[in-house]
């Protein structure tokens, strides 16, 4: 679930407000926004991918952690470097092919079936 | 609650869904000379189960042998319920599509050793960028965070356009348009599957609501593997996993396929763990290049998922992997109701898939298939003839007392349970329609919580009937719909099943498949 919003970071464009599809952050005048409704996080990670400026950190866990994480100890903008997004970068889609699936034993043969 | 005067909007077609099938409806529409408007519960481009995610694509190549092949593959898998026509014209849309991703969007796919590029995949977040961009490109209007809550519908029974809510301004909002299409995704019943939170089944509510039928309701029983803490669901990946017992010993029989049926079992009782132990550098390297986000949950909990175990649960994706949706009436994607077209998870994908898909490949091409025929189709619909009159709302709950939130929990907690829906046994199914039944009595009765949340309260609640009438109504087994009860397939039931109805559920078989050759 997101943890983190970093105001040291932040720019106050609300883009996290825009792009997050469960609606998590609410824009607040003339400061940076803020997370609103944490318990309607999915843990998409796509507020983390699309912010600008590596200010938001998602925790892998579908429940809140007791406490939010300190900055430091958080890989803010992990995601959005291994997407390839960002000035300079190269789009991760580029390369991304993974691997061929493994047949398991017992499966029919042919394409995998997941 | 909304104060303001509701936004009031005129165009050709709208599109309800901004997903990769929501997208492609709208860029033909628009493509067709349409005004399009397209709305969305959450932000065109990163909503739904694709953005989140990573996905192949049904992408094949036109050698006849190939394509053969690739239509072959499934349809025992499907029970037969599949169809060859359907199956033809989706691998024909779906590679024009991915060509013209390559083309118009310029989707970066990545290039095999000869140079060629490869594109039998997209990553999520990357391809539903563009696909936000293409549609603007296009001229459509998007409405972000604007949930749609009912049809309208003129005199004469004929959709004229929607109503909804948006979100972040608190106004409401009235299109009038001359043809719907519902691409608004499947319904996963708000499980935590990844992306999945915002497919609650409100296309199918409202297509429901105005006289359409669903069809598959029956295969709506997926279930995707995931780390036990977190949301990332790529059961592809554990076809590299072992899976084991709390004391290190191996379940035997259990794997990310047919053995994802041992595991559901196993966790009734205990804890199933894994590693990722067939994956050597090679493979754990392509993994990482072919959806990064996998590995989120691992790297940041501090877990190497190929030498260390760890938890593993199952997470229910109901229609969104299941095939079941809105019963369509040709390959323009028409619901039977003039004017309504369904497209993506929201409309059945039997007629490609049968009774079984999963993520991935299948979904993703039908998506785009599906979207680009019924945004065609509207569009044709449309500029035919006059727009109608909106003169109703075709919504069926209304405010009351009961709060949403404990609708969810009480849907939530006949479905999301392996040993209900995944294991089926009418001894188990029936009591839990009833209670289903019930809970729709109290949707009926009103809701509390927002018009929003209300409508995906109620969808949930009706999808979850239909589901289990479906369910109890096939009596075998066939496809991803196991009953315990019924084992093995019967050759008297290879034929589709359609379920309808809102405060009576109906349901009534289709044509035999292929009793027309």
């Amino acid at each position: 679930m997101i943890e983190l919003l970093s105001p040291t970071r932040c720019i106050g464009c609300d883009r996290c407000v825009d792009v997050c599809p469960t609606d998590v952050f609410d824009r607040v005048p003339g400061e940076v926004p803020v997370i609103a409704r944490q318990g309607d996080c999915q843990t998409c990670f796509m507020c983390e991918a699309w912010c600008p400026v590596d200010a938001l950190f998602v925790a892998p866990d579908r429940t809140p952690l007791p406490e939010p994480p300190a900055e430091d100890d958080v890989p803010l903008g992990s995601y959005r470097a291994a997407l390839g997004w960002g000035h300079g970068r190269t789009p991760g889609a580029r390369t991304a092919v993974g691997p061929p699936l493994r047949h398991e034993p017992g499966d029919p043969p042919g394409p995998p079936l997941v | 609650m909304t104060h303001a005067d509701p936004l009031e909007l005129r165009t050709d077609v709208l599109v309800a869904g901004g997903g990769p099938a929501g997208a492609w409806a709208a860029l033909r529409a628009a493509d067709a000379g349409a005004d399009v408007v397209l709305v969305d519960k959450g932000w065109c481009g990163a909503s739904g189960a694709t953005a989140a995610a990573g996905t192949g694509v049904w992408y094949v190549e036109p050698d006849p042998a190939a394509r053969e092949t690739a239509m072959a593959s499934r349809e025992g898998l499907g029970g037969y319920l599949a169809d060859r026509g359907w199956m033809t014209r989706v691998l024909d849309e779906t590679y024009a599509g991915m060509n013209e991703l390559a083309d118009r969007a310029r989707y970066p796919f990545p290039r095999d050793d000869a140079g060629r590029e490869v594109r039998r995949g997209v990553q999520g977040p990357e391809y539903m960028r563009r696909m936000r961009t293409l549609v603007r490109r296009a001229g459509v209007r998007i409405l972000d965070h604007s949930p749609l809550t009912e049809l309208l519908t003129a005199a004469d029974g004929t959709v004229a356009g929607a109503a909804g809510t948006r979100r972040q301004e608190g106004v409401d909002y009235r299109v009038r348009a001359g043809a719907v299409v519902l691409a608004t995704g499947g319904c996963a019943f708000a499980s935590g599957a990844l992306g999945c939170d915002v497919d609650t089944g409100d296309g199918a509510l409202a297509a429901v609501e105005v006289g359409a039928h669903l069809s598959g309701m029956e295969f709506s029983n997926a279930y995707a593997i995931a780390a036990a803490h977190g949301s990332v669901t790529k059961t592809a990946y554990y076809s590299y996993a072992t899976f084991y017992r709390a004391d290190g010993s191996v379940l035997e029989g259990a794997g990310s396929t047919r053995g994802r049926s041992v595991i559901a079992r196993t966790l009734l009782t205990e804890p199933v763990l894994c590693r990722l132990d067939h994956a050597g550098p090679v493979e754990q390297a392509a993994m990482r290049r072919g959806q990064p986000n996998f590995f989120l949950p691992f790297d940041r909990a501090g877990i190497d998922p190929f030498h260390d175990l760890f938890p593993v649960t199952l997470i229910a994706e109901g229609t969104v992997r299941g095939t079941g949706g809105i019963a369509l009436e040709s390959p323009h994607c028409d619901t039977g109701v003039p004017g309504l077209y369904a497209a993506g998870d929201a409309a059945s994908r039997e007629y490609i898939c049968g009774g079984f898909t999963g993520g991935g490949s299948h979904n993703a091409a039908w998506a785009l298939s599906s979207g680009s025929w019924a945004g065609r189709a509207a569009a044709a619909h449309a500029l035919a003839g006059p727009r109608p009159v909106p003169t109703a709302g075709a919504g069926t709950v209304g405010t009351g007392r009961t709060a949403a939130r404990d609708v969810v929990a009480a849907v939530q907690a006949e479905v999301l349970p392996y040993d209900k829906n995944l294991m089926r046994h009418a001894d188990r199914l029936r009591p839990a329609l009833d209670r289903l039944d019930a809970v729709w009595d109290s949707v009926r009765e009103g809701l509390d919580g927002g018009s929003w949340r209300v409508r995906e309260a109620a969808a949930m609640t009706a999808v979850a009937r239909w589901m289990y009438t479906a369910a109890l109504a096939r009596e075998e087994s066939r496809g991803m719909h196991k009953r315990e009860d019924r084992p093995g397939s019967d050759p008297a039931w290879q034929h589709r099943l359609e379920v309808g109805g809102l405060d009576a559920v109906w349901t009534r078989s289709a044509a035999a498949i292929g009793a027309a050759a």
